[in-house]
C-alpha cells in the first residue's frame, strides 16, 4: 500500500535557525506510544462552533459541505462575484492541491476552504482579525474530483464562490 | 533537526508578507499502512501567528489539510527585524513554537 508521495517542495524558505532539537524524532515515537483504543473517545467532548476564538470541532466532523458550513458559521452561505477563489481546473496529484482565496469585501473575519466529496468537507478555516488581508494561500488534499468551496466572513454575513478541480490521482485515502 | 517551522515574513511598504512551511505528517485517518491497518489521524488543528503580542492570523486545520502544510497571507504593520512568533499544536497534544525575525 502505497503512502502520500513525498513532497515536493515548491519553494524555498529560509531556516531561521531556532531551535536545534531531536523534537520530531521524539514526536514521532510520542506518537506511536500515544495511538490507541483509549483515545477514540477523546473526539468526543463538547465543541462549540459559534465562538470565533475556539477551534470548530463539530464542523470538522461534518461529512457534507453544507452541514459544515452550518455547524461552523451557523447560516448558509450567498454566492458572491467578489470572492475570487483560485484553483486548479485539473490536479494531478490530489495530495497537494493548491488552492487561494482572496476578496474585494471589507470587514473580513474569516475565511474557510471546503472541499466537497472529502470524507470531511471542512478542509481549514482562517481567522482573520482587523489589520490582517483578506487573502490566504494553502495546499489542500483532495480524495477525487470535487467542487472546492470558499467562504468568506464579512460583516456578519457569508458569501462563497465554488470552483471545480479534476483530480487525477486521488490524495492519500481515496 | 532545525525547528518543524519555517517561515519567511517580508515587509514591503505598509503590510507584511508571511510565508511559513510546517513539517507535519497530517495523517488523514483514512490511510492505510503496508500491514494494512489504519494509520491513525495525526495533523495540526491550530496554527497561530503573534505580532506585537496580538494573533494577526489563526489557522484552524483539519485533516485535509496537506503534508508538510504551506499557508501564505499578509497583515498591516510589521517591521523589518521585529519578531513575529508562530506555533501550532495538534491533535495528539504535540506542539512547536518559533520566532522568526520580519526582513
Amino acid at each position: 500500500m502505497m503512502a502520500c508521495a513525498p513532497l515536493e517542495i515548491l519553494m524555498t524558505i529560509t531556516d531561521n535557525g531556532f531551535s536545534a532539537t531531536r523534537r520530531l524524532i521524539l514526536q514521532g515515537v510520542a506518537a506511536v506510544a500515544l495511538v490507541g483504543p483509549g483515545n477514540l473517545g477523546f473526539g468526543l467532548a463538547p465543541a462549540f462552533a459559534a465562538a470565533n476564538d475556539k477551534y470548530p470541532e463539530d464542523a470538522f466532523k461534518a461529512k457534507g459541505d453544507a452541514d459544515a458550513i452550518k455547524a461552523l458559521y451557523g447560516k448558509a452561505a450567498e454566492p458572491s462575484d467578489k470572492v475570487k477563489l483560485d484553483a486548479p481546473e485539473i490536479a494531478e496529484n490530489g495530495a497537494v492541491v493548491p488552492i487561494s482565496v482572496s476578496t474585494t469585501l471589507a470587514d473580513v473575519t474569516s475565511i474557510s476552504f471546503l472541499v466537497s466529496e472529502n470524507p470531511n468537507a471542512l478542509a481549514a478555516s482562517y481567522r482573520i482579525p482587523a489589520g490582517t488581508m483578506p487573502s490566504v494561500a494553502n495546499r489542500l488534499k483532495m480524495a477525487k474530483t470535487s467542487n472546492v468551496i470558499a467562504i468568506v466572513e464579512a460583516g456578519g454575513k457569508l458569501y462563497s464562490a465554488t470552483k471545480e478541480v479534476k483530480v487525477t490521482v486521488g490524495g492519500c485515502g481515496g | 533537526m532545525a525547528s518543524t517551522i519555517r517561515v519567511r515574513a517580508t515587509a514591503s511598504g505598509e503590510t507584511t508578507e508571511v510565508q511559513a512551511l510546517i513539517q507535519h505528517p497530517m495523517d488523514s485517518g483514512f490511510v492505510k499502512d503496508a500491514k494494512g491497518e489504519i494509520i491513525p489521524p495525526h495533523f495540526i488543528r491550530e496554527l497561530t501567528f503573534e505580532y506585537d503580542g496580538k494573533s494577526v492570523f489563526v489557522a484552524d486545520w483539519g485533516a485535509a489539510v496537506s503534508k508538510d502544510p504551506y499557508v501564505k497571507f499578509s497583515f498591516k504593520g510589521g517591521k523589518k527585524g521585529e519578531d513575529l512568533k508562530i506555533s501550532w499544536v495538534d491533535n495528539q497534544g504535540q506542539s512547536d513554537t518559533t520566532t522568526a525575525k520580519i526582513q
